[in-house]
């Protein structure tokens, strides 16, 4: 042994590197386990065979060869030591020793525990070596005799190699539980399979109003000769109009799988076709995808910079096609102004650019001392202000107008009320300041005004009927003196007003063009509204000749022509505080011509005076009783003689009406004491639970602190609101009826989850005293019918089939919608999003 | 009997707002001090407390998974059990309306003047020539001048009337006939007469008791307990007579039982101005301060106090489906209120002011000023300008009844009795079950123990007659909040809706929120959009029949694709 490795130290130092790495790890098995020697052998293995390829293959490197041979040698050696050992435990140690020396050699120093063997397992009784007592024999101890024997073929040797690669062993059986757990699970699921599928069906019989057992059976009785023989006819009047569409269009009517006219495009339809058609598919396809991605590209895109470049060339190019538009299509430019004006609105309405969001408030703080966020909210304002900015021409010009007729305020050019078209007719609040503004303006130009707003206020409040003679004096002296007054501006003015005419026929020209311009239906409407002016201006020469109120309104009564609704209707709206009293007049002096306009001028009317009541009082009961009246005269007079009835009788009457009629003095302050009493007693009392002299000086004429009494007054939750809060006269008791409680049900009843549910049913009623007899029979109809004397089979396995047919032939009609409501949504969004 | 109305309510209003009604009833004693628990807690209720807090807990959680799940599946079944219920009202409502256009084809009919002729100055004399004989006959006058202005009522089938002079002359008889069945004369003043639930009974109010008399004018009895009664209404579904006396107490006598249900101190001093609400039996009187106050046996203070004139009250009416209430008062003013929201309609000025008021079942109105008597159409809706007819009755009108199932009008006045002709005013189809104006006395006997069987007890009269079916809130709730503490959970609550936390800060507040919005009130929104939905196709519906009424409807045109929305 000692020669060999004598050898091995002259060899060359590759191989010997080899070498020494075998011997170390030849030496390492003992200790390491099992697995980890093993696949170290195999390496071992493997790169011995690697050399001895290469010798082979070379014959320059001789010594390689004997190298070689020593090494195998030194394998075989190996194997072999431990039968020499069975010679003498000495020499076995000495062997190790010399061993342990090369392997420090070799420059690796491993520290190696020392071992420690029983003299039991070295030596044995039986001399039997129990050296490897604890290892197993594996397979690669076997098979390295095989490799070198060349007798083996190769099969089996890729055989055995694959073997060694797929070492593994097999695992032990699951336990009885888990094995079973296993099959339950498996067992669970096929049949929860073949259950769930009988579930629509069942589900079906749940929710069918009637179910008659036995199931799917055929009409009872003979069947009549004629539908057996002839099969089915065409009978109702629908059917007939459909087959005698069908046959006129040659749809096929018995057997319908193809019409010949499909048949005809299918052989028509020639690969090529299809061909092309499919690449034209593909192509737009793409395309899609590629803008797609763009879009996808430029949103994701953060510089903001670019978005506001990007959003300043759209809108010029938006500009610019609207103004295209308007010449094109105003119809449609009238509706991209309106969508405008619903963007404004939005925006009025949304927090956004309010500078209250999150990010605005964190900017807020940081603004004292960072430029860039006090710039950053400022444009943020700006955006806001630019988006709720109201389209100006509108307004300035509407404003231009009015600041033209303060000069005469009883003419009013009537389009200053009317709708504007661009705004929304329905809207109250645009037509309400407008039609405010006149009233406001012709309080300065008439110095007595104030007075007048006064004194027809009271004459609202006081109870009119009763006095309304003198009521009406006063109007009439009013009027005339307004009239006066005006008689002297007007001939001061007259001479101007004929130029002055001339100028506002084409100001007004000017401004309704302008006003048009801007809502954008000019081409339509131009004729139209160039007769609306002409019937304008005509008013206009005509209210300045006669000057009087009444004969004004009379004359826009007689204009009524159905084209301009629009400017009749307002018309009618009231101009100033005089055309309320001229109303009032016209209904006093004759109010039994049927007026239907009678009841549209007094909601106004009570509408604009209440404004500043309403600022005075929160309620005003006088008004709620002194809603005017509608007047009714009546074409026999009672006869005024009360005396008739027994004289003992009358005195009692007449001291009762004598009572009544001045309790009715103060009636609205009793009532309002009464109302207020009311909700004194149902508010919540505040419950003060301090203790005086309680941990601080007490005793008399000592107040317990403020802080304390704070503290201790124990304030409950306010009421809900009262159900009167709205009703000015009225006062709703707000203690409960616990009579009818008592018979009302606490505790739903057991099918009803909600208390809804139970009140729909409690409150149609069943019997048939409420309900005619088909109804009855209909609401009370059996869930279950079963035939008498029938055998009722449980459901077979051909029902499903059929219903499953059935339901398949529904879903194909029924399903792709609901299914395609969802995406189409979805591709809105995005479209939505693109757009942005 | 359960009249009608107490069932008659469509499903609209559970759409509407039963929400609305939950809140207004549920905190009934939320806000008395009493009820809250005592602030100072001691240490140790605390812990325990905490302790039982944390069982909950874990009883929820043990919980939670079965709640969820049993909560997703009541929703299937709710949606299942509504649509049911629906489904059954819309049927009953279908079969009513078929079955009303089928057999109920009587219909009104008004008076219609000639060109420039007002209806108003047609006399009765000429509507008694115009028409058929029996109908002419209904236009008498009863002349009697000797006991002073009558009181009158009809019976509720609307055959007897009964007549009472302010002196002591008591009268019934079956007006068509025109035979007497008893007349009696009390020797006291009568106040004010009635009808008890069947034309065998009557109540007169005299001087100081009230009696009941049966119809051959024999005193059945006389109520001690009721003094110096002024006016009477009987309530027929409930067998009360609720009388209003000067001493300011409105008092409920059972007639199917002889006692006294409640004594109502009103505090409103002399009660002669009295009408009842046909649908709910609530009382309204008027008083002399201008108020009409709403009245039920069960409170001992007015349900509802309204002021509806500057005067005081002269007259209250209220039609038959009691939306509509009408007073008169001393400041000239005819009123027209809505009872449903309380809220003033119309109001007219007559000159004379009207003295007592009567609405008929088909919603005319008659106002009697001096000794005129008016009638009017449709007051509530569109303001009228004058009457539709108008009468001159002898003497100043005391009592005014439009007798039911008949177009006429019933006047007592200082010279006795007048009939009017009053064209569209009685109701042309009766219920056969509720009262037959041709049964036989078996019939009336039949109904009478059916009635009896099917009373209305005292307790259930309230502002909303179907109060009795709808759940008890208050106590529903106190129930649920017990149940939600012992089972630690609430089982009908609903998960709100929790949009999914997105990620890369798409996830923004302002988003969230959005995406809340999106689900928010989903429930509400389906409603209204189907109820849109709903409206736009009817509308739609009538427009094409407009159109299409001239051209020949093919069966393939239901079909036709209708023009979108």
């Amino acid at each position: 042994m000692a020669k060999i490795l004598k050898k091995n130290k002259v060899s060359t130092k590759g191989t010997k590197k080899t070498l020494n790495k075998n011997t170390g790890t030849e030496k390492t098995p003992e200790k390491s386990s099992s697995a980890k020697r093993r696949e170290r052998k195999r390496k071992t293995v493997g790169k011995l065979k690697g050399t001895l390829k290469t010798t082979k293959k070379s014959p320059i490197e001789k010594l390689d060869l004997d190298n070689v041979d020593e090494d195998e040698l030194l394998n075989e050696g190996e194997e072999i030591i431990p039968s020499e050992d069975e010679g003498g435990s000495d020499d076995d140690r000495k062997h190790q020793k010399l061993l342990e020396a090369i392997s420090a050699l070799g420059g690796k120093k491993k520290r190696r525990l020392a071992e420690r063997s029983e003299a039991t397992i070295q030596i044995s009784e039986f001399s039997v070596d129990a050296k490897g007592e604890g290892e197993k024999i594996n397979l690669s101890d076997l098979i390295q005799t095989i490799a070198k024997t060349p007798a083996v073929s190769a099969q089996t040797k890729s055989h055995l190699k694959k073997l060694k690669l797929e070492e593994k062993t097999v695992d032990s059986p699951l336990t009885k539980p888990e094995t079973e757990r296993i099959q339950r699970n498996v067992a669970f699921q096929k049949s929860s399979e073949e259950v769930s599928r009988w579930q629509s069906i069942v589900k079906q019989n749940l929710k069918a109003e009637q179910l008659v057992f036995p199931l799917n059976q055929e009409a009872p009785g003979p069947k009549p000769l004629e539908q057996v023989v002839c099969g089915w006819k065409a009978r109702t009047p629908l059917e007939q109009e459909i087959f005698r569409l069908l046959s006129v269009n040659k749809q096929p009517i018995n057997d319908p799988v193809l019409t010949p006219i499909e048949e005809e495009s299918l052989k028509a339809m020639s690969l090529e076709d299809a061909k092309i058609r499919r690449a034209e598919l593909q192509k737009a396809r793409a395309l899609q995808s590629y803008y797609e991605a763009k879009a996808r590209r430029e949103r994701s895109i953060k510089s903001k910079k670019y978005h506001k470049v990007q959003n300043k060339a759209k809108r010029k190019e938006f500009v610019k096609k609207f103004d295209e538009m308007l010449k094109s299509d105003p119809v449609s430019a009238l509706e991209e102004l309106q969508k405008l004006e619903l963007g404004r609105m939005k925006e009025r309405m949304s927090l956004k650019h309010q500078n209250s969001g999150k990010w605005a408030k964190s900017k807020a703080i940081m603004a004292k001392y960072d430029d860039g966020a006090r710039k950053a909210m400022q444009q943020q304002l700006e955006v806001n202000k630019d988006l709720t900015q109201k389209l100006a021409t509108t307004l300035s010009d509407e404003e231009g107008e009015d600041d033209g007729e303060t000069s005469e305020p009883d003419m009013l050019p009537d389009f200053v009320n009317e709708v504007e078209p661009g705004q929304d007719p329905a809207n109250p609040w645009m037509r309400g300041q407008l039609s405010k503004d006149p009233v406001d303006l012709t309080e300065p130009s008439v110095p007595e005004t104030a007075a007048a707003v006064l004194i027809s206020e009271d004459e609202e409040e006081g109870p009119e009927e009763t006095e309304e003679e003198g009521l009406l004096r006063g109007f009439a002296e009013r009027r005339k003196q307004r009239q006066e007054q005006e008689a002297e501006n007007e001939a001061a003015k007259n001479q101007d007003m004929e130029v002055m005419t001339e100028e506002n026929k084409a100001g007004a020209e000017k401004a309704v063009a302008s006003h048009d311009a801007a809502d954008a239906d000019i081409a339509d409407d131009d004729e139209e509204e160039e007769e609306e002016l002409s019937k304008f201006t005509n008013l206009f020469q005509e209210l300045k000749d006669s000057r009087m109120e009444a004969e004004a309104s009379a004359m826009v009564a007689e204009v009524s022509e159905p084209e301009c609704a629009q400017l009749q209707q307002a018309m009618f709206r009231i101009k100033s505080l005089e055309d309320m009293d001229l109303l009032d007049q016209e209904e006093q002096a004759d109010p039994a011509e049927p007026n239907a306009e009678a009841p549209q001028p007094a909601p106004l009317e009570s509408k604009g005076a209440d404004k500043k009541r309403k600022r005075k009082r929160g309620i005003d009961l006088a008004e709620v009783l002194t809603k005017e009246a509608t007047v009714i005269n009546v074409p026999l007079a009672p006869t005024a003689v009360e005396g008739a009835e027994g004289a003992a009788h009358g005195q009692e009457e007449q001291r009762d009406v004598i009572k009544e009629a001045f309790a009715g003095d103060d009636v609205i302050s009793d009532f309002l004491k009464d109302k207020r009493r009311e909700e004194e007693a149902g508010r919540p009392k505040v419950v003060d639970l301090t203790l005086p002299g309680w941990g601080e000086w007490g005793g008399q004429g000592l107040q317990p602190s403020k802080k304390k009494r704070r503290r201790f007054r124990l304030k409950t939750a306010p009421p809900p609101p009262r159900k009167d809060g709205g009703l000015a006269s009225v006062i709703i008791s707000e203690k409960r009826d616990s009579s009818v409680s008592m018979h009302q049900v606490g505790a739903l009843p057991h099918p009803f989850l909600l208390p809804e549910q139970f009140e729909v049913t409690m409150r149609a009623p069943v019997g048939a005293t409420w309900n005619t007899r088909q109804a009855v029979k209909k609401i009370t109809m059996p869930k279950i019918v079963t035939k008498v004397g029938a055998i009722i089979q449980p459901m077979s396995r051909d029902d499903l089939l059929k219903h499953s047919r059935k339901q398949e032939e529904e879903g194909t009609a029924g399903e792709p919608k609901k299914r395609k409501a969802p995406q189409r949504k979805r591709s809105q969004k995005r479209h939505k999003k693109t757009k942005n | 009997m359960i009249p009608l109305c107490l069932y008659r309510q469509v499903s609209e209003r559970y759409w509407q707002g039963s929400g609305e009604e939950k809140k207004d009833e549920a905190p009934g004693g939320s806000h008395v001090p009493g009820d809250q628990p005592a602030p100072l807690g001691s240490q140790t209720n605390q812990q325990t407390r905490a302790s039982e807090k944390k069982k909950k807990y874990k009883a929820a959680e043990r919980h939670g998974k079965k709640a969820i799940t049993r909560v997703c599946q009541s929703a299937c079944d709710d949606h299942h059990w509504n649509t049911r219920i629906i489904a059954e009202s819309e049927i009953t409502e279908k079969e009513s309306a078929r079955h009303d256009q089928l057999l109920l084809q009587e219909d009104a009919g008004f008076l219609e003047g000639d060109e420039d002729e007002d209806t108003c100055t047609i006399s009765q004399e000429d509507i008694a020539d115009a028409v058929d004989i029996t109908a002419g006959a209904k236009y008498f006058n009863l002349n009697l001048s000797q006991f002073g202005p009558y009181r009158l009522d009809y019976s509720k089938t609307g055959r007897q009337l009964l007549l009472g002079g302010r002196r002591g002359h008591v009268a019934c008889l079956d007006w068509q006939t025109k035979q007497l069945l008893c007349e009696i004369n009390v020797m006291e003043t009568v106040n004010d007469v009635k009808w008890l639930h069947s034309e065998a009974m009557y109540a007169v109010a005299q001087k100081k008791w009230l009696y009941i008399y049966d119809s051959s004018g024999i005193e059945l009895h006389c109520i001690r307990k009721f003094n110096d009664v002024l006016r009477m209404q009987f309530l027929p579904y409930h067998f009360l007579l609720a009388t209003a006396s000067a001493t300011g107490f409105l008092q409920y006598l059972d007639v199917s039982v002889g006692k006294e249900v409640a004594a109502v101190g009103t505090k409103a001093g002399r009660l002669d101005v009295m009408c009842q609400n046909p649908q709910n039996a609530i009382i309204h009187l008027g008083h002399s301060n201008g108020t009409v106050t709403l009245w039920s046996p069960n409170q001992k203070e007015a349900i509802v106090k309204m002021l509806c004139h500057h005067g005081g009250v002269r007259s209250v009416a209220v039609d038959k489906t009691g939306t509509y209430m009408v007073t008169s008062g001393m400041d000239k003013k005819l009123k027209v209120f809505d009872l449903r929201s309380f809220k003033p309609f119309q109001s007219y000025f007559l000159p004379a002011g009207a003295s007592s008021l009567a609405l008929s079942h088909r919603g005319l109105l008659s106002a009697a000023t001096g000794d005129i008597v008016q009638v009017y159409r449709d007051v509530w809706n569109t303001p009228v300008k004058k009457p539709y007819m108008a009468h001159k009755v002898h003497g100043a009108v005391w009592g005014l009844h439009f007798c039911p199932y008949e177009d006429v009008l019933g006047v007592g006045h200082g010279e006795g009795f007048t009939s009017m002709l009053v064209p569209g005013a009685g109701e042309p189809n009766f219920d056969g079950l509720d009262s037959n104006p041709y049964r036989s006395a078996k019939q009336r006997q039949e109904w009478e123990v059916k009635a009896l069987l099917e009373k209305i007890q005292p307790d259930l009269i309230s502002l909303d007659p179907g109060k009795l079916s709808q759940v008890d809130y208050a106590t529903f709730k106190q129930k649920h909040q017990d149940k939600v503490k012992v089972l630690g959970y609430d089982p009908l609550a609903r998960d709100k809706f929790k949009p999914r936390m997105r990620k890369k800060g798409r996830s923004s507040t302002g988003g969230v929120i959005r995406r809340k919005n999106q689900v928010a009130h989903e429930d509400k929104r389906i409603i209204i959009t189907t109820l849109k939905e709903k409206a736009e196709s009817a509308k739609e519906r009538k427009k094409n029949n407009n159109g299409q009424t001239s051209a020949v409807r093919s069966a393939l045109d239901r079909f036709k694709k209708r023009a979108a929305p």
